[in-house]
């Protein structure tokens, strides 16, 4: 049960507030305030409480989202339907941040009042949503010349009209009846997230890799969608198929509305997918990858006869040439409070950040096959053996577009019936670094 | 901006909404209304446009209806009278033909939330029950629950209930879903809806039509059902068992939930085999995009381990920490992390948690040492490197980190305290905080006897106990320089004298300065009574070897599943409440043991005036034994009249000093231990062999000057290091404390080392490798010898290993 729910930006402006069931004042807004920011950092946020209020709260899109309740509900449901009200306000509003929120309060009022009625959820389903909600999202497109390179000379089809512009997803589901026109498009994502430890010799020592496949839907009616993943697709250690490198992963599970008639025999989906996104299916693929980790370091560190210490990172990036990465960045922790930096290319740049204490190493391109090498040197005041100990380990955030980890492809994608020709369907792949440490 | 121009703001939106020109032409008004509820949404009061926005609702555009409503049900409740005009137009939207206008207007009907507009609300939700809209019938059924909650106390209509209870077969799911909570509300005092069987087997078969909110709320409900006959039982189960696999982690929680109230009781072996399942959904939640659910995840893992502990031992590596996650997140993977390390795991798991310890986030790196602590409790040898590791970092909050750790550890695992104290020597300088410098001491209290540099750290800290802010940390070192003390006097006596004086006269705290006293008191009452106080347990007498937690059984924490509850405990204490607070648990006095005086504040004066008049400063009752120590047994009762110092005025000069040297009496020359009385009662020669390590003659002479003369032993004259034979000469002076009936000594020594050589010659000891000690004395004082003789070797002792 839910007595209110309020959107909070990061410096406590009051966004959205809106309650259900007049059991709490509107100071619950203030007193959690004062209690989120005041935790120290061994405190779990999550829930917090005052007197006889619980306050449920993530964060998303740097703001706070705010569920209270006076009963003791299911932190699981509270949580997860936190989590469905940013992907809905994402896709009605296009973007999730304090300027869209603020420019849609009206339309985020008026889910509200559909999503929740005295407190409880009523339905987060965008298929029921669309016939209740009125209000349209306002956008605010900044000019961008990326929309005039997708019209070629006389309006003829340009290479890059074949790919989807990274923001065409980005928009809200309902203007379709708006100035777009109904530009019926349909994107298929296949996101991993890969958290891999790799240890000081170079070994393996921990990898997940955790896959969705998300079906974003602008179509206002599409009665069913085949997806067509590799035949070779097995799930689990013992279930081969194929005589290809199988692709493989340990545990797959479905959303509730996909059919699976045709999945044991074709590695077919069968959906219906309703406005905005979803997610479709999710797998997991621990302890082993199919292929090489994407990037390999090989640290040296030693101490030079001036007391400084010598970072010399070489990084290497395993996948095929023709992929690149998109503005990888390595971290490594250290305590010093200075540093001077020799980078293999004049693009790259390198700083101290003092708030993680850690060296922060951009590379705006790298491309498959290539290797990199950086050489720090860092002030360490009494520096001794044991502040060798205390370098690293190197984190790399990076983003893999047009590659999957565990070689998971979307074969086909068809629609039922067939659409008009304005229908456009999307396929798109990223691979996401979600935790990749290197121990030195 | 909108909070200073407020009132502008409600003056000028008030005079747009009033101008007929926006009234006409609806894309205006709808836009002075949108920013009415926009500069109300940022905190600006605009109660005042109430009328003029009752006005504003009677519109064909929905969008604006809506937005009124929006403010309507703000400020409803401060203008009731003009709420009313509101109803007419809600009233006549009641009869819209457009379902959406139906179901909007009667929602909002019920969300003013005014107790006088009960009785025109009534007539349309009755008839919004019997809506062909699905929408409509939703709302209505909620809003039966508005009513009842406005009135708490009016009669419940059973016409209503018994409609809402055929509802419940209604064709929409939500409407049946809506039924239950309605009815859950309205006759919460009764307990709830009744689940009968019919009901209870309607919802079961109805649960795959619901979406996932409506499936939870279904399986909450149903918690309350008891089957008949454990056949039925075991139907509900299996048709929940493809729940129990839901994508969805809330419908995974409620069915886990569901199966554990149905069968927590009779059935264990069942709800153990439905956690064991429901392991894959929770640990993909473990990994769920969302910190958030994350740890909420998390945080029920830790409930699943204590009926399973080490369930998921297997899938450990799903609890190693993200580069980047927040440290909430960290801290809770670590505590699973502890509770699933086994034999196969333990060192991957504990390699892990050592990448942790230097975390650049201090909490972090905090956790990680203290589950390393927690590990060490199985796995002692393993964890004790990598903390002794730790310590060479030098860094301040690691140190002190890892020194609470030990503490912790060496109170369960007493086996351990070998290397701790090995560990310990040289940290004291990196220790800061006053936790950190609590838990440092409370070791050196009570393995004093094993770190041999113990006197000598108390003794630093006892010269800056001025400067000293924390309470905690003084009590701490009142309490280990008495332990200290025991069993190591000699060397200690001092440190404790000043400290005694310094808690008792200076200091302000008064917790500090009635321990203090208490010690004093204490003391008084003789060396047995003190060491029986103060020498308690070492170790957690409660603890056995300790491998795992036992299994507890589901029923313990089955009530808090899938409730907040298990997220709102703060880390802190599950974790150490229990073990980890060794804390002067020794050291409170029993309450059978008779102190000897009650405190009065006229003896209080008494005592600590003696205690400042002389330097030693144990003045005890006249039975009470001399300075003990290891080495010495205790003496005779009755012998010693006080406790002795040694003090070194007055000085000597070198030619005094040779002169009493030589005038003094000769000892027999190869006869250690012996004694030659002269005949005149005055002077006396000992002399007399310690087992102290050669490496004592290499150590620097101003190393063993400062040893000595910390002990108040004067050097006077040194051969250099390395030669042989080697000699030093030394002297102070004897004093009784207390009333005692004797006069000071003056004792003169010399301390020879002649090497290997001399024990070949096969001497009475049989080889014996160390130092002859000669020593006379005048007057005659057979104690006060022996208590010299007892300083001496606890002082060259020291020095001597200090210097190795």
């Amino acid at each position: 049960m839910i007595s209110q729910i309020f959107i909070l930006s990061s410096k406590g402006d009051h966004l959205i507030y809106k309650d259900f069931r007049g059991e709490v004042g509107k100071d619950a807004v203030t007193v959690f305030y004062e209690k989120v920011t005041a935790l120290t950092g061994d405190q779990p946020p999550v829930v917090m409480s005052h007197k006889e209020l619980h306050f449920v709260h993530i964060r998303q899109g740097g703001l706070y989202w705010v569920v209270t309740t006076t009963a003791d509900s299911s932190p699981f449901t509270l949580v997860e339907f936190l989590n469905r009200l940013t992907t809905l306000i994402k896709d009605y509003c296009g973007s999730l941040s304090e300027k869209s929120v603020r420019m849609n309060f009206a339309l985020i009022y008026e889910l509200l009042d559909e999503v929740v009625d005295n407190g409880y959820i009523q339905t987060t389903s965008t298929d029921i949503l669309k016939n209740f909600i009125q209000t349209e999202a306002v956008t605010s497109k900044p000019f961008s010349l990326f929309d005039l390179s997708n019209v070629g000379l006389f309006g003829a089809e340009t290479q890059q009209s074949k790919v989807a512009p990274s923001a065409a997803a980005a928009r809200p589901i309902m203007s379709s009846r708006g100035d777009q026109g109904g530009k019926s498009e349909i994107f298929v994502d296949v996101v991993e997230r890969m958290s891999v430890v790799i240890g000081s010799n170079g070994v393996l020592m921990k990898v997940d890799v955790e896959g969705q496949i998300r079906v974003k839907c602008y179509m206002p009616s599409c009665l069913e969608m085949r997806i067509g993943l590799n035949e070779e697709f097995s799930i689990g250690k013992s279930q081969l198929r194929g005589y290809g490198a199988a692709v493989r992963v340990d545990e797959c599970s479905f959303h509730q509305a996909v059919k699976l008639d045709e999945f044991d025999q074709h590695r077919i989906l069968k959906v219906c997918p309703s406005q905005g996104e979803h997610v479709v299916m999710q797998y997991l693929l621990s302890d082993e990858l199919p292929s090489a980790p994407p990037f390999r370091l090989f640290p040296t560190i030693e101490r030079d006869n001036g007391g400084r210490l010598l970072m010399y990172l070489k990084l290497r990036c395993d996948l095929p040439p023709k992929r690149a990465d998109r503005e990888p960045c390595v971290s490594v922790c250290s305590r010093s409070p200075s540093l001077s930096q020799e980078l293999s290319s004049p693009d790259q740049k390198a700083e101290l950040r003092a708030e993680t204490r850690a060296v922060h190493w951009d590379i705006p391109r790298f491309p498959g096959g290539a290797q990199l090498s950086a050489l720090f040197k860092l002030e360490v005041p009494g520096l001794s053996s044991a502040s060798m100990m205390e370098v690293g380990p190197v984190g790399l955030s990076f983003e893999l577009p047009k590659y999957t980890c565990t070689g998971l492809q979307i074969r086909f994608l068809r629609l039922t019936p067939v659409q008009a020709g304005s229908s456009q369907r999307w396929v798109r792949y990223v691979t996401h670094s979600d935790s990749y440490t290197i121990r030195i | 901006m909108p909070y200073l121009g407020g009132e502008e703001t409600v003056k000028e939106l008030r005079r747009a909404l009033s101008n007929p020109h926006v009234q006409g032409d609806p894309l205006r008004h709808r836009s002075t209304v949108l920013r009415v509820i926009r500069v109300m949404s940022q905190g600006v009061d605009v109660a005042g446009l109430f009328s003029e926005m009752v006005k504003a609702c009677a519109t064909t555009d929905v969008v604006q209806k809506k937005l009124v409503y929006v403010f309507l049900c703000s400020y409803a409740s401060l203008n009731p009278e003009l709420s009313l005009l509101v109803i007419n137009t809600l009233r006549k939207d009641c009869q819209d033909p457009n379902p959406m206008v139906r179901s909007l207007a009667l929602r909002n009907m019920t969300n003013l939330r005014l107790p006088s507009l009960v009785e025109y609300v009534q007539q349309p939700l009755t008839a919004g029950l019997r809506d062909r809209a699905a929408c409509v019938r939703r709302v209505a059924v909620l809003g039966w629950a508005k009513l009842h909650s406005l009135q708490p106390h009016a009669d419940i209509d059973a016409a209503v209930v018994n409609e809402l209870y055929s509802m419940l077969r209604d064709n929409d799911p939500v409407v049946m879903v809506n039924c239950l909570r309605a009815l859950e509300e309205i006759l919460k005092e009764e307990g709830g809806v009744a689940v009968n069987k019919a009901i209870a087997h309607h919802l079961l078969n109805r649960l795959k039509e619901c979406d996932v909110w409506g499936q939870c709320e279904v399986l909450g409900v149903l918690q309350r059902y008891r089957p008949h006959s454990e056949e039925e039982l075991f139907d509900i189960l299996s048709l929940l068992d493809p729940y129990l696999l839901s994508p969805s982690v809330p419908v995974m929680a409620a069915t886990l939930g569901l199966f554990l109230s149905l069968c927590c009781r009779g059935l264990p072996a069942v709800s153990l085999a439905a956690l064991r399942r429901a392991q894959a959904p929770l640990l993909a939640a473990c990994g769920s995009a969302s910190p958030e659910m994350k740890f909420t995840a998390l945080c029920h893992v830790q409930l699943l381990l204590r009926s399973l502990p080490g369930l998921m031992g297997e899938h450990y590596k799903r609890f190693f920490c993200g580069y980047a996650e927040p440290a909430y997140i960290k801290q809770r993977k670590m505590q699973v992390l502890v509770e699933l390390v086994n034999d196969d795991n333990v060192g991957f798991v504990l390699d892990e948690l050592k990448g942790y310890c230097t975390d650049v986030s201090p909490d972090t790196a905090q956790a990680a040492i203290s589950a390393i602590g927690r590990i060490g409790r199985s796995y002692s040898d393993q964890c004790l490197e990598i903390l002794t590791g730790l310590l060479g970092l030098k860094q301040e909050h690691i140190t002190s980190v890892v020194v609470q750790t030990m503490r912790d550890l060496v109170w369960v695992c007493p086996q351990c305290s070998e290397s701790v104290c090995e560990a310990l020597e040289g940290c004291e300088d990196t220790l800061q905080d006053s936790q950190g410098r609590q838990a440092l001491l409370w070791l050196l209290g009570v393995h004093g006897d094993r770190v041999s540099s113990a006197p000598y750290v108390l003794e630093a800290f006892v010269e800056q106990v001025r400067s000293e802010m924390a309470a905690g940390v003084k009590t701490e070192l009142l309490t280990a320089t008495m332990r200290v003390f025991l069993c190591r006097p000699a060397e200690t006596q001092d440190t404790l004298g000043r400290l005694l004086h310094y808690c008792i006269e200076e200091e302000a705290d008064m917790n500090v300065r009635d321990q203090a006293l208490l010690y004093y008191r204490l003391l008084h009452c003789g060396i047995e009574e003190t060491r029986s106080v103060l020498q308690g347990r070492r170790s957690d007498p409660s603890l056995g070897v300790l491998i795992g937690r036992p299994a507890e059984p589901v029923s313990q924490w089955a009530r808090s599943f899938n409730t907040l509850e298990p997220l709102r405990q703060c880390n802190a204490g599950a974790e150490s409440a229990p073990q980890a607070a060794p804390y002067h648990l020794a050291l409170d006095p029993e309450p059978s043991l008779d102190l000897c005086d009650p405190l009065n504040p006229s003896q209080d004066r008494q005592e600590t005036a003696a205690a400042e008049s002389v330097n030693l400063l144990l003045p005890g009752p006249s039975a009470g034994p001399l300075a003990p120590g290891p080495t010495a047994g205790p003496p005779a009762p009755g012998s010693g009249g006080g406790q002795l110092g040694l003090s070194l005025s007055p000085a000597l000069s070198p030619q005094q000093f040779e002169h009493l040297w030589l005038g003094g009496p000769q000892c027999p020359h190869g006869e250690p231990g012996a004694r030659e009385e002269e005949e005149e009662e005055e002077c006396v020669c000992v002399q007399e062999r310690m087992g102290v390590s050669p490496a004592l003659q290499c150590s620097p002479p101003p190393q063993l000057q400062a040893a000595l003369q910390r002990s108040h032993i004067q050097t006077m004259a040194f051969t250099p290091p390395h030669t042989l034979p080697w000699r030093v000469y030394l002297y102070t002076h004897t004093r009784w404390g207390g009333p005692a009936p004797r006069g000071p000594t003056l004792v003169l020594g010399e301390l020879l080392y002649t090497g290997g050589a001399e024990d070949q010659e096969g001497e009475g000891e049989g080889g014996e490798r160390g130092l002859r000690v000669t020593a006379k004395q005048r007057p005659r004082d057979d104690e006060a010898m022996k208590g010299f003789l007892q300083v001496l070797s606890g002082a060259l002792h020291t020095s001597s290993t200090g210097s190795c």
